[in-house]
This record gives structure tokens, sequence and C-alpha cells, in this order.
């Protein structure tokens, strides 16, 4: 278990006229190894939820554990923050904006100085998190950040905090602004920081075609409480919520439904693409008595990938 | 008659004297009054550079624009130029003069010198257009990116220009705002606007009568969206992707499925699935 | 969120006071300041804060918000006051000690500029709280035309100032945005010396910064895009116009502000004080 979230709310602008509940009763558990999608439209206290786990927003009611450290609104003991913010790693949206050295090595060395890292260390770390997210470090460690792509310095921002190897990374909205190649990118990245570098990743999308490519679990959150949290083949059995609070259904789901409307046997359980593309051909084999096979799914230069293997015969 | 039309521009920009990018390389094209137009392109394939050059805000090297049959250069009609292609930039925060709504609507309508009681019908009229007429009184800070979208909107359509360029509108929004904005350019081109509309969102370029794809500088596909889709191999060249309803219908073709490679909406992909299934 | 900032922000209300003409508003606003620096005792300041606590309350602006914007300025105020108290030389030495003392005097002086100063930052906040960042444009733009004539560009510096004010929220958010991103990397903002914060500023100013121009380029095209042009040939949807309510408000301030310079001149303002402090002293 990474992070335990218990009976957590809060409150802006509390005792003034200007209140504003943004969320309450949160109870969840986010464990090591979770691939973790968070939903819910503007204003539904996701923001301020992530907030929390790294300190940036103190408890005003409830607790929450991280790791070892535990987060209450009580005066003392004092939490240690710096070992938190080590510890839980934030990328907010738009992060090419925090960029300001004039370097991209200094920049990314910032969150690893901050930790009172030595020289060494801090070297070896950047290196790393620069080549981790797929830049040439020595062709780019001294160029400035401003004068980099916009796909490149969102790159940079991000290594920012990977080099502070966070064991849970968040990212809030890590797509938003960015072009068709550029988004491609971004989400490939993710999937290989799972892998490589944080072991629970939690990502904030208003894209759910998006969020169902890599994500396991999903919480939805809605009017400032978890309105859903659970795998996310079971999540949209409960379409008719989830709409109802404004959220859209991935295609596929909606494709899966139109089809089942129209007396087609589709299977429960439809959500990725790939899952729709699975499920009609095999339907296909079936009527026509073909054989054919998946094999041929990207033959187009997609990357349609499956999370296990056995479907490739 | 074409609303705007461009000879053979070319535009760069000096950023020194050994670091010139070449942004627009010899593009010329016509936008036919009241068509809906989309252009897309990877980034850095001069599609902005192209937005601004519609208005006069940037004025080409080389070649001519023409809008409604003045040309971009001549600044005696700059203003006529601009009050005829009116223009959505990407982030609403930063298209805002005033802080209460109906002064910011009335901005534009005051520089042209429109007169007084004119200017009130049009702040009307225009808040009413995109549906945020209760929010005249109103202060734009609290509200959706989508609303603060569809104010900017406001304040164009209330110099009442004859095309409305959306540069890239949608980019800074969640799936409902984009979904409320576009709704309103739909709408605006019903009653005759010529809309362009410059996006990254494969969707949002379905809707319209003729989709540009830019790469490099340059028009590289230009048609109507289904005929630019269908043509998957150059899509990839260009950089850019396919709806992802057209990508699954891909997908299917290729394995064996025999769904159609010009697949561009759900519903279609629905009614094909269902009769092979 | 945001709410530290109060200050020079519209508090919109259906009242008297925010339907007033902003040039009145601003004469009046520019009188009572006047009037404030003018007043020399505890009857005068009564009389200001009776002026100003009425406006506040024909106004619908709540009392707490108007407080809130002293906030803001708190450790000026503080700072004024111990300075004054500390280091007022003259009169009757209470307590006195190194290079310190203290004096009946510097006691008195000390609480008149706070009360000054508070009346000060109220009175101009009520004009913010009540007036429109347009209206407030307008209304400098109109009272400043006659400068039109020697060339200065007032429509110009109108326009500059409605789009200050529009964008002090903006960059409010923002800054607190850029402070989280880096709170995030583990910078620590609010500890160490003097020297170590204004360090630790760097990496929230200079995306401030790079982020600020760039919305003033983006700006720039918006304005150019609807045709901003500061020629005679602009129209105004909202046209100013005195009406009864702002001659009767001219009216009142002139009685209250006349009232101030009597006593201020005719009883040399110092009366009452002197009856307080001999019976203070005297008991």
């Amino acid at each position: 278990m990474s992070i335990v979230v218990k009976d957590l709310a809060f409150t802006y602008s509390l005792g003034s006229p200007y209140e504003k509940k943004a969320i309450q009763n949160i109870n969840l558990t986010i464990n090591d190894g979770d691939f973790l999608g968070i939903v819910g439209h503007t204003g539904s206290g996701k923001s301020t939820f992530i907030q929390h786990l790294n300190g940036l927003i103190k408890v005003q009611e409830g607790e929450i554990e991280v790791f070892d450290i535990k987060l209450t609104n009580a005066k003392k003991p004092k939490p240690d923050l710096r070992k938190l913010r080590s510890n839980v790693g934030m990328v907010f949206q738009y992060p090419e904006y925090q960029l300001f050295e004039d370097t991209v090595y200094k920049d990314v060395a910032f969150g690893p100085k901050n930790l009172g890292l030595d020289e060494e260390e801090i070297a070896k770390r950047v290196k790393e998190a620069i080549e981790l997210v797929g830049l040439d470090f020595e062709a780019i460690k001294e160029r400035a950040p401003f004068e980099l792509s916009g796909g490149q310095k969102r790159r940079v921002a991000i290594a920012g905090i990977i080099a502070m190897k966070p064991k849970v990374l968040i990212l809030d909205e890590p797509t938003a602004g960015l072009d068709p190649n550029g988004k491609e990118q971004i989400l490939t990245l993710i999937t290989h920081l799972k892998k490589n570098c944080s072991s629970t990743i939690i990502v904030i999308s208003h894209d759910i075609d998006e969020i169902t490519r890599f994500a396991t679990r999903l919480i939805v959150f809605n009017e400032g409480r978890v309105a859903f949290d659970m795998p996310m083949n079971e999540l949209f059995k409960h379409q008719q919520e989830l709409v109802e609070m404004g959220l859209d259904i991935p295609l596929a789901v909606k494709i899966a439904n139109d089809l089942k409307a129209k007396g087609v046997a589709i299977q429960d359980g439809v959500v990725t693409v790939e899952d729709l593309i699975k499920e009609i051909v095999r339907l296909y084999n079936a009527k026509h008595n073909t054989k054919l096979n998946l094999k041929d799914i990207n033959k187009s230069g997609f990357n349609f990938s499956f999370r296990s293997d056995e479907v490739f015969e | 008659m074409s609303a705007i039309e461009l000879e053979n521009v070319y535009y760069s920009y000096v950023l020194s004297e050994d670091n010139i990018i070449k942004a627009v390389r010899g593009i010329s094209l016509k936008i036919e009054e009241g068509s809906f137009v989309a252009m897309v392109g990877h980034n850095g394939s001069g599609k902005s550079t192209i937005a601004k050059l519609l208005n006069g805000l940037l004025v080409p090297d080389y070649g001519k624009v023409r809008v409604f049959g003045m040309d971009t250069q001549d600044k005696e009609h700059i203003f006529d130029v601009r009050k005829s292609v009116g223009m959505v930039f990407q982030n609403p925060d930063n298209q805002m003069v005033a802080s209460i709504i109906e002064d910011d609507i009335a901005f534009g309508p005051e520089n042209l010198g429109i007169e007084r009681e004119e200017i009130i019908r049009r702040v009307d009229w225009a808040l009413d257009k995109v549906h945020m007429l209760e929010h005249k009184k109103g202060t734009p800070f609290k509200l959706s990116g989508g609303q603060k979208q569809r104010l900017a909107i406001a304040g164009i359509i209330a110099m009442k220009p004859k095309v409305i360029v959306f540069d890239e509108s949608t980019a800074m929004l969640d799936p409902q705002g984009r979904k409320e904005v576009m709704e309103v350019a739909h709408e605006l081109n019903k009653e005759g606007m010529t809309v362009i509309c410059i996006t990254h969102y494969m969707e949002e370029a379905l809707g319209a009568d003729r989709l540009i794809v830019l790469n490099d500088g340059k028009i590289a596909l230009d048609g109507k969206p289904k005929e630019v889709f269908s043509q998957y191999e150059k899509i990839k060249e260009n950089k850019i992707h396919v709806p992802l309803a057209t990508k699954i219908a891909i997908s299917l073709d290729d394995i064996g499925v025999k769904v159609g490679k010009d697949i561009m909406e759900k519903d279609e992909l629905v009614d094909k699935l269902c009769q092979l299934l | 969120m945001g709410s530290r900032f109060a200050f020079g922000q519209y508090y919109p209300a259906d009242s008297l006071i925010h339907k007033m003409d902003p040039r009145c508003k601003i004469l009046l606003t520019i009188a009572y300041m006047v009037a404030i620096f003018l007043v020399k005792s505890y009857l005068g300041y009564l009389v200001t804060a009776i002026l100003l606590f009425s406006t506040i309350a024909i106004s619908k602006v709540p009392l707490r918000v108007v407080l809130r914007s002293i906030r803001a300025v708190i450790f000026l105020l503080m700072f004024t006051l111990i300075i004054n108290l500390l280091f007022y030389k003259q009169g009757t030495v209470i307590a006195s000690w190194w290079k310190i003392t203290i004096t009946w005097q510097g006691i008195d002086y000390a609480i008149k500029m706070l009360f000054r100063l508070t009346m000060l930052v109220m009175g101009a906040s009520m004009l913010t709280f009540t007036t429109t960042a347009t209206e407030l444009t307008d209304g400098l733009e109109s009272l400043l035309y006659p400068l039109k004539f020697i060339k200065v560009p007032v429509h110009d510096i109108a326009i500059i100032m409605s789009i200050a004010l529009r964008f002090i929220p903006t960059l409010v958010e923002e800054t607190q945005k850029i402070m989280n991103a880096q709170k995030a990397r583990g910078a620590e903002l609010d500890t160490g010396n003097f020297f170590k914060r204004v360090k630790a500023m760097l990496p929230i100013l200079i995306p401030l910064f790079v982020s600020a121009f760039r919305r003033a380029d983006e700006l720039a095209d918006a304005l150019d895009a609807r045709c901003y042009n500061a020629s005679d040939k602009r129209t105004k949807m909202k046209v100013l116009k005195f009406t009864l309510k702002d001659y009767l408000a001219m009216f009142i301030v002139a009685l209250f502000i006349a009232a101030i310079c009597v006593d201020a001149y005719a009883f040399g303002g110092a009366y009452v004080d002197t009856f307080i402090y001999n019976l203070i002293m005297g008991a």
C-alpha cells in the first residue's frame, strides 16, 4: 500500500461567507503498482484531491498516509515534506511553464538539488531522467529550455520530476494542448515510465479514450466525492450514471453498445479499442467460419497493443 | 465570389541572420463565402501563421492575400480587413480586455465607431448567439474555459464579420468546452458566416465542407474530409492522425473484416458492422 | 483562493454607490484623501470614519470584505505604527531606552497615522469595490480628457489601466500555480534568511515573467484583431452622466469636508485632544 486516504474533506475559504466544499468523505487506498486514472469534470474536486497527496494543500479533515508519512491537520509533528515530495512526484498541467533555468541540465537538476543530493548523484540522475523521457542528453543538456519545441519542453519538465525518483508519479492532463503526435509520444512515455521509473502512476485526464489505453483502475470524482472506484472493465457498466455526471464514454464502449442495441451478440466488458476489435473479429470468425487473426492489427502503422499476448495466435 | 484569396504566399520568421524559419512556402488558396473550412497539420506546419495572414496580423513577404478583394498589405483597408475577418485565439484568458462581460463584447464595435444604440443591440445579439446572455453583467473570472471561449467568439461576432477564424480555439478546453465552441461555430456557419477552423482534433474537422492538410508550410491535401481521411498513407506522411473511428475501421479492414477504410464516424462504422456480423 | 488579494477587486452589488458616476466617485475619493490629511483631531477622525462607514453601509459591500483590504497592507501599517511609536522624539517622555524613546505625543501621532492610513486604504478600496475597472478607466479618461490637447495619449493610458486591472486575478492565479509546481519540485519558499528567500523566488518570478510576456504578445494580437485604435472615431457603449445622486453625494461630502476644515483651522484641531490628554494625565 503506498497511499491510504481516510475521511478526507476540504473546504475552500473555510469560515468565510465564500465557503466552498471542494471534497468530502474521500476514502481510498492506492496500491503499489496501480496504474490509476482519475476522471471528473472541471470543479469535481479531483485537483484538490491530488494536491493533498504531496502536501501542497494542508489536510483540514481526515488523514492521509503516504508511505510512512502521516498527513493530518495536527500542527505537530510536522510531516517531512521534502521526503514526501521526493516520494510523490507531481507533473502539473502545462508543466513546461515552470521551466526557469538557462539550460536544460540546470532545470532538471533543480529538484534533485532541493533534495540535498550530492553533485555526483545529481549528475547521474539528470542524465538518467533526460534519457528516460527520450531526449538525447549530450545534444540537449546545454540548450536553453525556451528554444525547444513544445513537446520537447514538456518532456524536459517531466524529466525534472523524474529526476527526483518518485515512487508515485501523478500527471495532471499530461497531453493537454499538444498535437496528435506530441500526444502519442507522451502516452508512450507514460507507459515507459511505469516500467522504468515510478511503479505507481496516477493520470488525470479529460480524454476518456486516452485514459482507457493504459489505466487499469479508474476513480471518478463527482461533486467532491468519489462516485466510482473500480477496475476499468467494470466501470462502464455504470454508463448511465457516468453520462448523467456529464462524463464521456470511450468510443469502443459506445460502438459496442450500439451494436448490442442492433442485435449483435457482443460480450460484456468491452472497454478499449483493442477489446472491441478482438470481439468483432471473434464474432466475424464465428459467423463466416473464417480464421482471421489479429496480427495485422497494426499493419497500417497504428500502435494498438494488448495487455496480454495470448491473442496473437 | 471567394471570401479570401491567397496567391503564392510566402512568410518567414527571421529570428537571427542564420536562423530563419520558413513558415509558409508558396500557398495559393481560395476560400468560398459561406463555407466551413478545417485546417489541420502538425505543430510547425504553418497553420497559425496562415491564420494570422488571413486578417493582416501578418502580411506576406511575397505573394498576395486578398480579403473580399482588399489587399491585406494595403494599410488604408486594414480595419476593413479585420472587421471582415474576425479571429478567435487559443487562450480564452488572453483575449479579454474588460472585467465586465458586456464591456468586453462592446470593445470591438466601439473601436469601429459604431453608434451607441447599435452597440447595445449587438452586445445582446452576440451574447445570445453564443448562449451567454444571462452572464451579460457578470465577470468572466469564474466561468469555465468553454464559456470564456464563447465570450471571445461573442466579442468577435459583435463586429459582424463575414468570416470567422478559429486559431486552435479548442486546444485548451475540456471535451464539454470543445463541444460548446464547435456547436457555436456550426450555428454561425448555418447562418451564412464563413468559418475557418484550425485544429488539432481530427473529429472537429469531420463536420467541415472542406479539409486542408498543411505540411512544411505548403498545402499537402485539400478536399472533402472523407476524401482526405481515406488516403491514410498520405495522412501518415503528413504527420497527422485520422479520427479514432477511422483508425478502428482501417485496422479491422487490415485484419480482414472488410468495413472499408473510408469510415469517419461512429454510426457509419456501426452500420457497416451490423451488415457483417 | 485569491481571497488574500481583495484589494483592487470589484464587488458586484446593486447599490446607490455602485450606480454613481465613476468621475464623481474618483473626485470624491481624492477629496476624501486630502481631507484625511487635513484632519488633526480625534473629532475630525470621527467625522471621516462616519463618512466612510456610512458609505460602506450604503454600498452593500460587506464590512468584512472591506476590512480584508487592510489585511493586504497590514505589514505596512504595523511598520508605520512601530516606527512612529519608537522614534518620535518630541514631547513628554514616558519611557526611554537606548535610542528609543516613547513619548505621549509619539503614541498620539502613531495612532493618528495608523488611523489615517487605514482610512486611506479603506477609502481607496471602496472606490475599486464599487466601480468596475471599465468604469474606472472611462472615468479617468474623461477626467484626463483635457490632457489630450497637450498630446498625452489619454485613451491608450486608459486601456492599459483597464487591462492591468483585468489581469490581476489571472496573474494571481498563475502565481499560485507556479508556486505549487516549484514546491512540488522541492523548492522551499518560506524558509531561510531574506537573501535566501529572494533567491528562492527566482523559480517563481522567471516563469511568471515569461508567461506575462507570452500573454502580452497574444493580447496584442487579440487587440489588433478587434480593430483597436485610439482615434476620435471611437464610440462608447456606456456614456457617463452625472445624475441627482452624484450631485447629492458631492454636496454631502462637501459638508463633511467643510466641517473638517472648520475643526482643523478654527479650533486648531487640538482642543478635544487636549481635553482627553488632561483627563487621562490628571487622573
